[in-house]
């Protein structure tokens, strides 16, 4: 690996590869301050699964699909369930924010930061795109060169970044300008009452996915396919092809945990169903997994096309989307139904 | 998806690096695989990191034609576009639009270059350069 992975430090801090970075760094940061938490958790317990499809809100002339909550929803949602406060900072002056970030490492704390992704110095090349809201825990300075210390969840070793270019990634501007975000608990989270927690949690999600509004949930999702449908195949079959690529990567490129966060979702279930004594979560966990499958299915379907292996053609590419909002509607309908009835059954001992 | 089917292919955007994802293990729990990447997810990424390199050649033979400024290549060398570059420099993106031309853009200040320069994340020297 280039970056050379960093010796342990007088912060007894644990890195831990995750699948997306904000429930990564979310859950990390919970750890660390004495409540053990998985990421599958910390996505769920904060209602993070979605679907969007906004297509005036434009990114390099590409409409926003987004398979999850926007960013934030984490950090602000955890607040509830675990009955703690986190505390956010922004800042105009680009001085004072590292010097804040410098502050409250020497007094040891771990930090959470939004940064974009094309200015982390560790990235791969071909994934330095101008995304604003990647994540990652600041948990010490290397004393030697001043470089920062970072947890970035997506990666399997922790990483290091020179102070220039983590000022630059943490004040890009644009589109979700992170405005050097950093973000700690002011108090320790708590265990909370499972059951309620989770509960009301997947009520939540279930209300989300089945809302009435046309651009989210399983409605979103039928709206894509038909605007695929409408694609210029014919007339600009590059753009075409670049929309259905947007689509694919919001799904399956770093930072989902692949079939657009179902798969997280799915494990949140099956952690669920002990943690909250529901045993048909852990059935319906089987059944997102499932759906899951068929998202990666969509991927593949779509990137054939993409390169030509397959003729390129929208209609059946809408059509495998309407197949999986219906796949998803049944799926949160009896979601909410499960949870209804595990609310309303005494919790067995 | 099994643990076992969980794709190690290689993705080459991945840069080497693993990814993890959430598969059913032995056990039959999901728990995170490391992925050495998917063709698919590498697909869609190489179609949008060539999408900016497309942008950017076809800048280039602008500016040696004399139809734009080197700016407009370094923005897509960049990836960027008119509205990010805006925003980035925090400049109207009329005047942006104007120094794409090549005459606005030889007359620019110094501190205006040493900005876009900064933006770009390339010397004030190198905006003059296309290669």
């Amino acid at each position: 690996m280039k970056c050379a992975e960093t010796s342990p430090m007088e912060i007894p801090f644990q890195h831990r590869q995750a699948s997306h970075c904000e429930s990564g760094v979310m859950s990390a940061i919970v750890r660390h301050y004495g409540l053990p938490l998985s990421e599958p958790m910390a996505f769920g317990l904060s209602s993070a699964l979605s679907f969007a499809f906004l297509p005036f809100i434009k990114l390099s002339g590409l409409p926003l699909f987004a398979y999850r909550m926007p960013p934030g929803a984490i950090i602000r949602g955890l607040q509830k369930p675990l009955g703690f406060t986190m505390r956010t900072e922004t800042f105009r002056d680009p001085a004072k924010g590292m010097a804040r970030l410098d502050a409250l490492l020497a007094a040891d704390r771990v930090v959470g930061l939004q940064t974009s992704v094309f200015w982390l110095p560790y990235m791969p090349a071909d994934l330095r795109f101008h995304f604003n809201a990647h994540n990652v825990l600041a948990y010490g300075r290397d004393p030697a060169n001043g470089d920062y210390l970072l947890s970035d969840p997506v990666f399997e070793a922790p990483m290091r970044c020179a102070v220039a270019d983590l000022e630059k990634a943490r004040f890009a501007r644009g589109t979700l300008a992170p405005k050097g975000l950093i973000y700690y608990p002011a108090t320790p989270p708590h265990a909370p009452d499972w059951r309620q927690a989770i509960l009301a949690a997947i009520k939540k999600t279930t209300r989300i996915m089945l809302s009435p509004i046309p651009f989210v949930g399983v409605r979103g999702i039928a709206r894509v396919a038909r605007a695929i449908e409408r694609l210029p195949a014919a007339t600009d079959p590059q753009t075409a092809r670049l929309y259905v690529g947007h689509l694919v990567r919001m799904q399956e490129e770093i930072g989902t945990g692949g079939g657009g966060f179902r798969y997280m979702y799915a494990a949140f279930l099956e952690e669920a169903a002990e943690a909250a004594t529901c045993a048909a979560l852990a059935e319906l966990a089987e059944a997102l997994v499932e759906i899951g499958d068929l998202w990666r299915e969509f991927a593949l379907t779509c990137a054939r096309m993409i390169r030509d292996r397959d003729p390129f053609a929208p209609a059946q590419l809408a059509a495998l989307l309407r197949a999986q909002a219906q796949r998803e509607q049944r799926f949160f309908t009896g979601l909410a139904r499960a949870a209804k009835s595990c609310h309303q059954s005494p919790a067995r001992k | 998806m099994e643990a076992r089917d969980v794709p190690q292919e290689s993705n080459v955007t991945l840069g080497g690096h693993r990814k993890a994802v959430y598969a059913r293990d032995a056990s039959h729990h999901l728990a995170l695989v490391p992925s050495r990447g998917w063709e698919p997810e590498e697909i869609v990424t190489r179609q949008a990191v060539e999408a900016f390199e497309r942008l950017a050649a076809a800048a280039r033979e602008r500016v040696r034609n004399g139809l734009s400024s080197p700016l407009e290549y370094h923005m897509y060398r960049a990836r960027m576009d008119l509205v990010l570059l805006a925003q980035a420099s925090g400049l109207w993106r009329w005047r942006v639009r104007r120094h794409l031309r090549p005459a606005p853009f030889a007359r620019l200040s110094p501190a205006l270059r040493a900005r876009y320069a900064d933006v770009l994340g390339i010397e004030v020297a190198q905006l003059d350069e296309v290669r």
